[in-house]
């Protein structure tokens, strides 16, 4: 689904990443952990082509991204910040990114779940930072396709907003798809993933499943497997 | 012959009428006759007036000279013309067709003549004492190699010019060598060249008249004691215009004009004891362009408003000076309510003097640049020539 | 054929967005009623619709280029999020970028044209001579707007830091409108040795900012005071060479930077 060759990016002389190979074959919902500035976002960032890497190939369903624009309607991506033009109205947002990306009917139930229904005819810059997350949610889970990449999701969210988000991406891995998703919030990472990629440095550091980090570091909880991690670097 | 004189008062000119034509009449009459011609066309050139005489158009008739030469050629004193059509005047590079020539000559009257299709118009040649009244003269000039002045005056003194309309000709008014003269009432308009042309003429006063949309304008050159009041200068525009130009000029009065919509107003050089009052310069692109070597003249009581440039200097000298005028560009006070502005106002922009020495950068026009190099050489100048301030501008137009 | 007009569709959608996103923004609206403002003024005190077109000319090659600058400045940082949020969407970067360039530009332009048109044509200007100067006045505004949005996108484009960027594009206006004039005067009073009507007539081709103005000050009454230089101005931008000329300047001027939008967008990380 996602294949990543070799990639290599820095900003100025600050190497970000360097020679990173990352397959990912099947679905299910991956953790892309790491401390600040390991890289996370501009993986992800890659994936999508907002960054331009130095070096190496990515492959999106098989597509080279580098050549086409169009890989991207196979990937609902929710930004880490939500900060959408602030004098359009919520609706006209969701009329506009339909109306860029393709027909759906999803939006309904979300509306209704999340109840935004209130904030329709509210311009985006006059709501509070958790409702724009409601609607930085709604607008990438009401298109189905096959990848979702999700940068901090939770951020902002109330408890009610926590539980409907873990229900929408536990249904939507039901469907079968790729989830991407990153995290600060270890219990999160720990109910939702399947498998754990650690950026440390540029570099993956550990992929695989969550019992298997727990089984190599001797650790009993996920927060202090990935301290292991940190740790064993810096010796 | 007796039998030919209608009467003692004068000659009949008709179609029917025992004389058919104005030379026959001129011929027949006696000196002091007077000769009526009745409506109709003649065409006659080369009338030589010879002997004092009263010629009186009735219902202008029409005199067609056919493009000849010269039609009236006056050799007498004390010969009026009076109320004639004449047109086509024989155009000639070698010699200056007249409409009207008068000839050393004095005490002459031409009033209510019309001129049309004409080369030179009225032209005194060394004459005296006479008046030129409300003719008419409408040319159809369109080069200025091949074509004459509406009103000329060579060597010629103490003559009036009044009323008269002169437009479509090179020079609407000219006058070389002609002294004592009064110019006044006359409208001259889009003319080739001047409308107003003189040299070498002094002591002349020109009151009243309208001098508007002429090719360069109103030229004043080697003359002195001249007077000018009340006259118009109005929409001279084009790139070598001006309004009035003064060269080589001593001892002027130019007072109460109006200056409206020129390139230059006034263009001057070598003008000396010129005072100017009371003149008003609106919407010109320079109201005053000093070229140079002016002295002791005297600027007072005039209204500049709304010129692009009010006054233009090439040198840092100044012996004029600028007191007591109203400028529309002012930004001063009057604390003490007087209706003197307290602070002195400088009329020369540091652009215009930088256009006067490169005119290329006149490009700059209406730049900010230039907005922001004029306000600093306002507030401190070190280009623009001292003295040259008005130290009591007016703070009201009146 | 196909993926080009694809490519068109979504820039019109982008550019459809942009507009409405700047239709509401209180901004439009500020210097909407600005022209609308100095306009009126200038009718009310000059009662003389060609006058007005003069110290509008004044007003417009400063200004414009100026609030062009500025406004391109801000809505490039203030729709970053916007612009990620579309860089995630299955869309072009190159139609994007050149959708809310248009967008802005657009706006610009009709503000101008609605801001200073409305009072002129309320006053008659359907029925003055001043029609023709009055639209190539507005023309020269529209063009003065897309060079400058152009480039204050570009300078946004290579600057992260908005208040970096914000500096070096005010700048840039300055040099432009008041800076280059000044080094043309220099240049001209310190070769005025030599016949420098090449000189002139090449250093105003080259800023957007004095070409517009000779090109209004020539139309209108006032090219009389440019005198012999004026003449030589007249004789080539009164030729069809030199209205070609001319035209193919100012559209350099806004066809390069947009080029260079392009190029940079292309390969800039978000």
């Amino acid at each position: 689904m996602i294949e990543v060759v070799g990639l290599h990016k820095q900003f100025n002389k600050n190497v970000v990443l360097s020679d990173l190979h990352l397959n990912i074959t099947e679905p299910g919902i991956f953790a892309i952990l790491g401390p600040n500035g390991s890289g996370k976002t501009t993986l992800i960032k890659s994936i999508l082509r907002m960054v331009i890497p130095d070096k190496g190939d990515i492959r999106v369903l098989g597509k080279d991204v580098k050549k086409t624009s169009d890989y991207r309607k196979q990937i609902d991506y929710l930004p880490q910040i939500a900060n959408f033009p602030s004098n359009l109205k919520v609706r006209e947002l969701i009329r506009m990114i339909k109306d860029l990306r393709g027909k759906t009917e999803k939006e309904a139930r979300l509306i209704e779940q999340f109840a935004l229904q209130p904030y329709l005819d509210i311009k985006l810059g006059n709501l509070s930072g958790g409702t724009k997350q409601k609607v930085n949610i709604l607008l990438t889970f009401m298109f189905d396709s096959p990848i979702m990449i999700l940068d901090e999701p939770t951020a902002g969210l109330d408890p009610l907003a926590m539980i409907q988000l873990k229900e929408l991406i536990l249904e939507e891995k039901q469907k079968g798809k790729t989830i991407l998703i990153t995290s600060h919030i270890m219990s999160f990472v720990e109910e939702m993933t399947d498998e754990i990629v650690f950026l440390l440095e540029g570099n993956i550091r550990f992929k695989g499943d969550i019992q298997t980090l727990k089984t190599d570091t001797k650790q009993s909880d996920l927060e202090h497997a990935i301290a292991i991690l940190l740790e064993s670097n810096h010796a | 012959m007796l039998l030919l004189k209608v009467s003692a008062m004068g000659i009949e000119v008709c179609e029917l009428c025992p004389i058919k034509s104005i030379q026959r009449a001129i011929t027949t009459a006696d000196p002091g006759d007077t000769i009526w011609i009745k409506k109709g066309t003649y065409k006659e050139y080369n009338l030589l007036v010879d002997k004092p005489l009263t010629i009186v158009g009735e219902d202008y008739p029409v005199i067609d000279g056919e493009d000849q030469g010269e039609i009236l050629r006056i050799v007498a004193d004390s010969v009026t013309i009076d109320g004639l059509f004449i047109i086509n005047v024989g155009t000639s590079y070698t010699s200056d067709h007249a409409a009207i020539r008068v000839v050393k000559s004095s005490d002459f009257i031409i009033q209510n003549v019309v001129l049309e299709k004409l080369f030179f118009g009225i032209f005194l040649e060394k004459s005296r004492k006479g008046k030129i009244y409300h003719n008419k003269i409408i040319g159809d000039a369109k080069d200025e190699y091949n074509s004459g002045n509406g009103i000329h005056l060579w060597y010629s003194h103490n003559v009036l010019i009044a009323n008269n309309i002169v437009e479509g000709v090179r020079d609407g008014i000219y006058l070389e060598f002609a002294d004592t003269i009064t110019v006044t009432e006359n409208i001259s308009r889009k003319n080739l060249r001047y409308g107003l042309h003189f040299m070498f003429s002094n002591n002349d006063i020109y009151t009243d008249n309208e001098f508007e949309n002429n090719g360069a304008g109103v030229a004043v050159m080697f003359s002195k004691y001249i007077k000018m009041y009340h006259n118009l200068f109005k929409d001279n525009w084009g790139t070598a215009s001006f309004g009035l130009l003064l060269k080589e000029i001593n001892d002027l009065e130019i007072e109460n004009n109006l200056f409206n919509n020129n390139t230059v107003a006034i263009s001057v050089e070598g003008a000396n004891r010129v005072n100017y009052l009371n003149n008003e310069f609106r919407s010109n692109g320079w109201a005053i362009k000093v070229r140079g070597a002016c002295y002791k003249n005297l600027f007072r009581g005039n209204h500049f408003l709304n010129n692009s440039f009010d006054v233009s200097y090439n040198s840092r000298i100044n012996d004029n000076l600028f007191d007591g005028n109203y400028w529309s560009k002012y930004s001063g006070y009057d604390l003490d309510q007087d209706g003197v502005g307290d602070v002195p106002y400088r009329p020369v922009k540091l652009f215009s003097y930088i256009v006067n020495r490169t005119p290329e950068t006149i490009v700059l026009l209406r730049s900010l640049f230039i907005d922001i190099l004029d306000f600093s050489e306002k507030v401190s100048p070190v280009f623009t020539p001292d003295e040259l301030v008005d130290k009591n501008p007016l703070m009201k137009a009146i | 054929m196909q993926l080009l007009y694809y490519w068109k569709v979504t820039m019109l959608k982008i550019l459809k967005y942009s507009f409405y996103d700047l239709a509401r923004s209180r901004w439009s609206y500020i210097y909407f009623s600005f022209y609308l403002i100095l306009a009126l003024v200038l009718l009310f005190l000059n009662n003389d619709l060609s006058k007005a077109v003069i110290t509008l000319m004044n007003v417009i090659v400063i200004l414009v280029p100026l609030i062009g600058t500025i406004f391109g400045v801000m809505y490039y940082y203030n729709s970053r999020e916007f612009t990620e949020l579309l860089l995630a969407q299955p869309i072009k970067r190159n139609s994007i970028f050149l959708g809310q360039y248009l967008g802005i530009a657009l706006s610009l332009s009709l503000s101008l044209l609605f801001g200073v048109g409305i009072p002129f044509v309320i006053y008659g200007l359907f029925d003055s001579a001043a029609i023709w100067d009055f639209s190539l006045l507005l023309l020269t505004g529209a063009f003065l707007t897309f060079i400058f949005v152009a480039l204050a996108f570009t300078i946004s484009l290579n600057n992260e830091n908005r208040i970096k960027g914000f500096g070096y594009a005010v700048l840039l206006w300055l040099f432009m409108a008041v800076i280059y004039d000044g080094i043309f005067l220099m240049s001209l009073v310190i070769f005025e040795e030599y016949p420098l009507d090449k000189l002139s007539l090449l250093g105003t081709m080259l800023n957007p900012i004095d070409l517009s103005r000779i090109l209004i000050l020539l139309k209108l009454d006032i090219s009389a005071l440019l005198g012999y230089t004026g003449a030589v101005f007249k004789q080539f931008f009164g030729t069809h060479l030199g209205y070609l000329a001319s035209t193919v300047v100012l559209c350099l001027w806004t066809v390069i930077p947009i080029f260079r939008i392009l190029h940079k967008a292309n390969n800039k990380d978000f």
